[in-house]
Parts: C-alpha cells; sequence; structure tokens
C-alpha cells in the first residue's frame, strides 16, 4: 500500500467535496445577486402604496398584491394555528394507534403537492361559492401550514420535561390546568417558530393560489372576493411580454425575498429571546 | 409513636406485568419525618409517588391495596384533591421555567383556578418563602422567573411552592441529590425547622442525612418493608440483617 | 374531572378533523375525477394522447415528464447534497464556514420556487439555449433539462438535511475505530460512514423525489408546456403538477376539469407511495441505530 498516494487521493477528496458544496450554494448567491440587480430600480415609495399600471406605461405598484398576500397569510393563520396547536398536543400528549396513524397522516398531508392542494381547495371552496375567493386561497394556505405547526408543537410539547408536569399534578392541577397553564406557556417559544416557519412556507406559495385566490388588478379587503398574491403576481408579470412588467416582477420578487430573508432572521431572534430555560 | 397521620395497608404497586413494592404496610406519624431508605431500585420512591398519587400517571402504572390519609382512602378520593393535600418536591429542582418566583409560589392556586386578592397572594408569598428560608435572599427580585435562582434556591422555592398549597404531608424525593454539599446543608436545616408544624415523608439514599434529620426510618429492600421504627433504634441496632448490611455498606 | 374529559374530547376531535382531512382529500379528488376515471379508467395513464378539442385525454406524456425532470433532478443534485451533508458532518467541526453553510442551505431551501422559476426562466433559459445550439439541437432553451436542473437546486436542502442526519448518526466509536486503524478520512468516508448511512441517505433521496415530483411553479415556467410525448432532455414538455397549473382555469369542458382533476389524484397517490415509502426506510434506520 502506497500511504503517500493514500493522502494525496484525501486530499483531492476533501478539495471535490469542499468544490462540490461551494457550487450548490452557488446558485443562491446568483438568485439574489440577480434579483437584487434587476429588482432595486423598481421599489421606490410608489411600488408600495400604488396599484399597477397597464402594459406600456413605467412606473406603478403593487399594493394590491401586498395587501391581499398580508390578508391571505392571517386568515391562513388564523385557521390552521389553533387545529394545528392542538393535534401538535394530541399526538405528543396521547400515544395510542390513532395518534401513531395521524402522525402518518400528517407526513402525508406536508407531503402533498401544492397543486394538489389548490385541486382542493376549489373542489371544497371555489365550487360550492361559485367563484374564485380569497378565502379559498387562505384555505389552501391553510392546509400547507398545517402540517408545519403540527410537527413544531408536538416537538416542542415533548421537548417539556416530564417532571414539571409531575410538579403541577403534584400541586393537585388537572390535566386541562396542567396543559394550558404549563405546558403551553413551556412550548410558547417552538409554537410561535412554527407559525413563522410556516409563514414564510405559504408565503411565496403560488401554485395553491391559481384556481384559488386568482388574482385581482385591484386592492381587495372582502376575503369573499379574488384577490391578488405577491407570488401570483410575479408569475402573472414574469410570464407576460413586457418588459416593463418583467421589471415589476423583479421588483417584487426582490420584496418577496426580503420577506423571508426577514422571517428567517425572525425565526433566529424568537429562538434566542423567547428560549424557556429548564 | 404520636398520632397516625397516614396509613398504608397490603399495598402493592409496579409497571406493566411486574410488581415493584410489595404488601407494604406502614403507618407514618404526624408531624415527625419519616425517613424511607434502601439501595437503589429497591422500590422506595414508587412507594412516596403512590402517597399522593403521581405514579399513576405513568401509563404502564399498577397498583393495588390501601393507603388511609386521617381514616380516609386516599384511592377513593379524586387525585387532584389528594395532591392538594399532600405535596412533594422532587429529586431535580423543578420550578416552572415561564412564571416569576412569585407565581412559583402561587403556582398551586393559579393551576387550581383559586383567585385570590392580591394581598391575600402576598401573604401566601411571603409566608411560604419565609418557611422556606428563601424570602431574604428573593425577595428583591420575586417578579423575575425561577429559573435565575442557583439550584439549592430553585429548590427552595419548590418547596416553598408545596408549602403554599398548606399540604397536611411533604413528600420528599431525594430533595438533595442534584444539590452541592452547601445547598444541601442549608436543606437540611430547612427541613428540621419544618418537621416541628408539618408530616414529613422523605426518600433517601444518603444515611447519614437520614439520620441527621429524620425521627423514623423504614427501610425497604427488594420492594418490601424490612424494617420500620425511631431511627436511633433502627440504627443502632437493626433487627434484620437486610437492614444492618446495607447500613454498614454491602449493599453500596 | 369535567373539563378534563371535555378538554380530552377537544384533543381527539382535533386529532380527527386532520385525519378526516386527509382522508376527505382522497375522496374528494376520487369524486371530482369520477367522470374521466368512468371513461378512461386507468389506461388514463397509459395513452399518450391529450387532445381537449376531441376529448381525448391520457397522462402519459406527463407521467413520463415528470419521471424524467425528477430523476434526472436527483441525479445532478446527488453529489452535491452528499458533498454538503459530508462537509457539515464529518469535515467542518463549528466555525464560520459551517455557520454560513447550513444557514445558505436552509436559505436555499426557503426561497420560494416561483423566484426559482423566475431565475430559471431569465438566467438558465438563455444558458441551456446557447448549449443546445452548440449541440445542434433546437434551441428552445426551455425543456426538461432546464427544469431538471432548477428542481436539482431547489431539493440539495432536502436530500443534504437528512443525509447530514443520518450521517450525524453513525456511532463515533466506530470512526475512532477506523481512523486507530490509520485509515484516512476519505476511507472512512467510503468504508464506515457511507455504508453505515446508506438506508439513511437512500430516504432522503426518496423524500427529495418526492418533493421534486411535485413542484409545480418552478417548473412550469422553465419546461415550455408542451403535451407531446418527450423525446429527449432537451424537449419541452409537461409534468403532472405544471399541466394543471397551465390549463385548469382554463378547462371549459367538464371532462377537461375532470382529466386535470384524475391527474391531480395520480398526483396523490404517486406523491403518497414515496414519501410513506421514504418515512418508513428513515424510521426503519433510526430504529436500527438505536438497537444497535
Amino acid at each position: 500500500m502506497n500511504s503517500r498516494n493514500r493522502v494525496v487521493k484525501d486530499n483531492l477528496f476533501k478539495l471535490f467535496v469542499f468544490l462540490l458544496a461551494a457550487l450548490s450554494i452557488l446558485p443562491l448567491f446568483l438568485i439574489i445577486f440577480q434579483t437584487v440587480r434587476n429588482g432595486i430600480s423598481a421599489i421606490n415609495p410608489e411600488f408600495f402604496y400604488k396599484l399597477p399600471k397597464p402594459p406600456g406605461e413605467s412606473g406603478g405598484g403593487i399594493l394590491n398584491s401586498l395587501v391581499g398576500s398580508f390578508m391571505l397569510v392571517i386568515l391562513a393563520t388564523a385557521f390552521s394555528v389553533p387545529i394545528g396547536t392542538l393535534t401538535g398536543i394530541f399526538i405528543a400528549e396521547v400515544r395510542n394507534s390513532f395518534t401513531e396513524l395521524l402522525r402518518t397522516l400528517v407526513n402525508i398531508l406536508q407531503g402533498l403537492p401544492s397543486i394538489v392542494i389548490g385541486i382542493l381547495a376549489y373542489l371544497w371552496v371555489v365550487k360550492p361559492m361559485g367563484g374564485f375567493s380569497a378565502i379559498s386561497g387562505a384555505v389552501a394556505l391553510a392546509v400547507m401550514m398545517l402540517p408545519v405547526i403540527i410537527k413544531t408543537t408536538e416537538e416542542t410539547v415533548r421537548l417539556v420535561p416530564f417532571t414539571l408536569r409531575e410538579a403541577s399534578f403534584s400541586l393537585g392541577a388537572t390535566y386541562t390546568k396542567t396543559i394550558i397553564k404549563i405546558i403551553l406557556p413551556a412550548s410558547a417559544r417552538g409554537i410561535l417558530s412554527g407559525i413563522i416557519v410556516g409563514t414564510s412556507r405559504i408565503i411565496g406559495e403560488t401554485a395553491p393560489l391559481l384556481f384559488t385566490a386568482f388574482g385581482n388588478p385591484f386592492v381587495n379587503l372582502n376575503p369573499m372576493k379574488p384577490t391578488d398574491a405577491l407570488p401570483l403576481l410575479i408569475f402573472n408579470y414574469a410570464m407576460s411580454p413586457y418588459e416593463e412588467w418583467h421589471k415589476i416582477a423583479w421588483g417584487a420578487s426582490l420584496v418577496l425575498i426580503i420577506v423571508v430573508l426577514g422571517l428567517n432572521l425572525l425565526l433566529k431572534m424568537v429562538g434566542k429571546r423567547w428560549e424557556t430555560k429548564f | 409513636m404520636g398520632d397516625k397521620i397516614l396509613k398504608i395497608e397490603n399495598f402493592y404497586a409496579g409497571y406493566g406485568h411486574t410488581w415493584v413494592l410489595r404488601n407494604i404496610n406502614l403507618e407514618i406519624p404526624e408531624k415527625k419525618l419519616t425517613a424511607i431508605m434502601g439501595p437503589s431500585g429497591c422500590g422506595k420512591s414508587t412507594l412516596i409517588r403512590c402517597i399522593n398519587r403521581i405514579h399513576e400517571l405513568n401509563p404502564e402504572a399498577i397498583y393495588r391495596g390501601h393507603i388511609y390519609l386521617n381514616g380516609k382512602d386516599i384511592y377513593k378520593m379524586h387525585p387532584t384533591i389528594v395532591r392538594r393535600k399532600i405535596g412533594m418536591v422532587f429529586q431535580k429542582p423543578n420550578p416552572f421555567p415561564t412564571m416569576s418566583v412569585y407565581e412559583n409560589v402561587i403556582a398551586g392556586y393559579i393551576l387550581n383556578g383559586i383567585k385570590l386578592k392580591k394581598e391575600e397572594k402576598d401573604k401566601i408569598v411571603e409566608d411560604a418563602l419565609k418557611k422556606a428560608f428563601l424570602w431574604n435572599e428573593v425577595k428583591d427580585v420575586l417578579h423575575r422567573k425561577g429559573t435565575f435562582l442557583s439550584g439549592g434556591q430553585q429548590q427552595r422555592l419548590c418547596i416553598a411552592r408545596a408549602l403554599a398549597m398548606k399540604p397536611e404531608i411533604l413528600l420528599l424525593d431525594e430533595p438533595t441529590s442534584a444539590l452541592d454539599p452547601k445547598a444541601t446543608s442549608r436543606i437540611e436545616e430547612l427541613i428540621v425547622e419544618l418537621k416541628k408544624t408539618i408530616t414529613i415523608v422523605m426518600v433517601t439514599h444518603n444515611i447519614a442525612q437520614a439520620v441527621r434529620v429524620s425521627d423514623y426510618t423504614a427501610f425497604i429492600y427488594l420492594g418490601e418493608l424490612v424494617e420500620f421504627g425511631p431511627t436511633e433504634k433502627v440504627f443502632a441496632a437493626p433487627e434484620r440483617k437486610e437492614t444492618e448490611e446495607y447500613l454498614v455498606g454491602k449493599f453500596g | 374531572m369535567k373539563t378534563d374529559r371535555i378538554f380530552r374530547a377537544v384533543l381527539y376531535a382535533g386529532g380527527a378533523f386532520v385525519a378526516l382531512l386527509v382522508l376527505l382529500a382522497f375522496l374528494s379528488l376520487c369524486h371530482a375525477s369520477w367522470l374521466s376515471l368512468k371513461k378512461f379508467g386507468i389506461k388514463f395513464i397509459l395513452s399518450r394522447e391529450w387532445d381537449p378539442v376531441n376529448e381525448k385525454f391520457g397522462a402519459l406524456p406527463f407521467i413520463v415528464g415528470t419521471f424524467m425532470t425528477s430523476i434526472i433532478a436527483l441525479i445532478i443534485s446527488l453529489p452535491f447534497s452528499i458533498s454538503i451533508a459530508l462537509l457539515l458532518g464529518v469535515y467542518l467541526r463549528e466555525g464560520f464556514i459551517k455557520k454560513v453553510l447550513t444557514y445558505a442551505t436552509d436559505l436555499l431551501a426557503g426561497i420560494p420556487s416561483i423566484i426559482y422559476g423566475f431565475w430559471g426562466l431569465f438566467f438558465l433559459v438563455p444558458l441551456v439555449r446557447k448549449l443546445e445550439m452548440k449541440l445542434g439541437v433546437l434551441p428552445y432553451g426551455v425543456g426538461i433539462l432546464t427544469a431538471s436542473i432548477v428542481l436539482a437546486i431547489m431539493i440539495v436542502p432536502y436530500t443534504s438535511s437528512i443525509a447530514r442526519e443520518v450521517i450525524s448518526m453513525v456511532p463515533g466509536d466506530i470512526i475512532e475505530a477506523g481512523f486507530s486503524l490509520g485509515a484516512t478520512t476519505r476511507e472512512i468516508i467510503f468504508g464506515i460512514i457511507l455504508p453505515y448511512a446508506r438506508s439513511g441517505i437512500f430516504a432522503g433521496i426518496l423524500l427529495a423525489f418526492g418533493r421534486a415530483f411535485g413542484e409545480t411553479m418552478a417548473v412550469t415556467m422553465v419546461i415550455g408546456n408542451s403535451n407531446c410525448m418527450p423525446k429527449s432532455i432537451f424537449c419541452p414538455a409537461n409534468t403532472m403538477a405544471s399541466v394543471i397549473a397551465n390549463e385548469f382555469t382554463e378547462a371549459t369542458k367538464d371532462i377537461h376539469l375532470s382529466s386535470l382533476i384524475y391527474i391531480g389524484l395520480w398526483l396523490f397517490l404517486f406523491t403518497f407511495a414515496i414519501n410513506l415509502l421514504g418515512n418508513l426506510v428513515i424510521k426503519k434506520f433510526r430504529v436500527e441505530v438505536k438497537n444497535e
């Protein structure tokens, strides 16, 4: 065995691994760089409070989609957080064959392609209501957010030491009080980070909105009416043949990336500041 | 031997299909400190966890027999009532991490949904912390999180939390095993003071500690109660061979 | 106590709701695709004709398109994701580069697919077009290859995070044993770590496959949306997800809509099977590691 040869091979392989790893995050920098370069010129104060202009005219803003995205996220959070937290606690607390099955079902729900979730929201909400609406988009997004909330809640509830539970019970607390006053506050951080992760998962989702929220060139505050959203606007404008619209789409992409980065940062901060010491 | 506040009769407990404790018969005297000793794994912790019905939180738990508190069978009462009357302090200090020192002390009231006036709460907190020898150290940081305290202080906070419910019996499950010697001696002083006013049942594997603080000693070996009597007698002239061997360190 | 019973009932109700949601999802898809299911049956997935005008629907081109794009994406991404996992799990101890790399892969996973698609359309498509001109094939730019590259970039964080998890589960003592026999890091990786983590990494690949399989927007924007059977990796095509995204709002005939939903049902079933398998393999891996 030639040991020098082996060391050379070892170093070459290490170099190769480093190179491939560097290459695989290169697209991230390319995407951010190109979005900033193409999008920065579209962004000015007007961009945030004006409506889009027809093709051919320059300027205009994305207020309709900002308002729409905000509404969709709020509604989706309101739908998914209560039920998701409840289910998360349920899976963490109760151990039987039903919760075992439920855990598998949650994994399946998480693996569902977003376009299929769009079809479901179309069948469940759009069809019975007779038209596209913000509420149907929010239902689709809520279904996407649900498994994230369930899983983070389950994980954090599981992390709460058993001794806290014992301490609570030994003071004569009931099961309900123990969960609500001890376990839930101790898991607040985890549940909050679940909401942030869930939000960043749905804020950029387009596919489930194509035939639910549908899009709307105007600002809409009525959940029963179609509404625009940032990713929908990017899709429609990016696929259009107009140069000015592409610019708006880049600007909107930049806003979306900043929001996602911001949520990531927020997540790190929440992790630090809200950490429960046991 | 004084009045008996707690009677344990023909009691069995265990997990799954195995009994860890078999046929325990024990009468705990009022306002005394009873130490429960024995080699690790003998079932002593299980025994006191049965006294305030924490044992049954384990889904595998099994038990049978009777435990009477002032003549009433605790297994015929609602567990939350039993636990309010019989407080417990655990091996590792476990203050509620999301609550302040103040809230930790009145946690029992918060958790039981008992509404109190501000003055009442203040009084309970002050009394309990004074009884737990903690008042002077924390009176200025009452509204900080309990987890900022040192280990020994946390454990005294847990004792205050249990005392605040004005229990009839206080169960201590190796309360100093996670603490350093200095914190341990503080807790021991506290326990000696407390036993004047409250019945204490303490699990310990520290023989010297049992001698220092207890009035009565029960020795459990392989799930059975081998010996029970006044501490001096059990230590000076044990009746059973197993006790003697344990005391001279044969079981480690 | 009464509140406890109510609370437990509420917990069960929450769980039952989620379980019903998944069940209802399947039933709704079956119900809505009934028209197409009845007419075309199982042959739907074997027929290569998709002709909304003459009401002939077969999903084979999309199924082939989906498998081609996801498998090529997996093949492209695998060396990269394994490299990241090795770097994070074996080569790098705590430090700046590790932090940057972890954060970067997190972000890569966090960037919305619409932005991947948009970027792909304006950056990758011209690049692929140049390549196609050099190779002398029709320079569409859009097509299977472009979609696969975008997908490959998108799934790197998924495979690498699972691969990293399983690599970190390789017991430290057998790695130390290897080193103490005088093996180099490379030999340890190929001789000990990768064989040990094999099934776990396989699970990661499956889960990433499931993700690529159902990805919609990024693919829709760069695949060229052709309903023909893809003949080469440079062909414009459609995946199951992208054809739904493209035609759903335009489908005026009931049978067309029903057929699109039928594709959705198949997509549901495929991803269901892939994810189930992936989760089973990783669960088995975890149990095996624990028992050793």
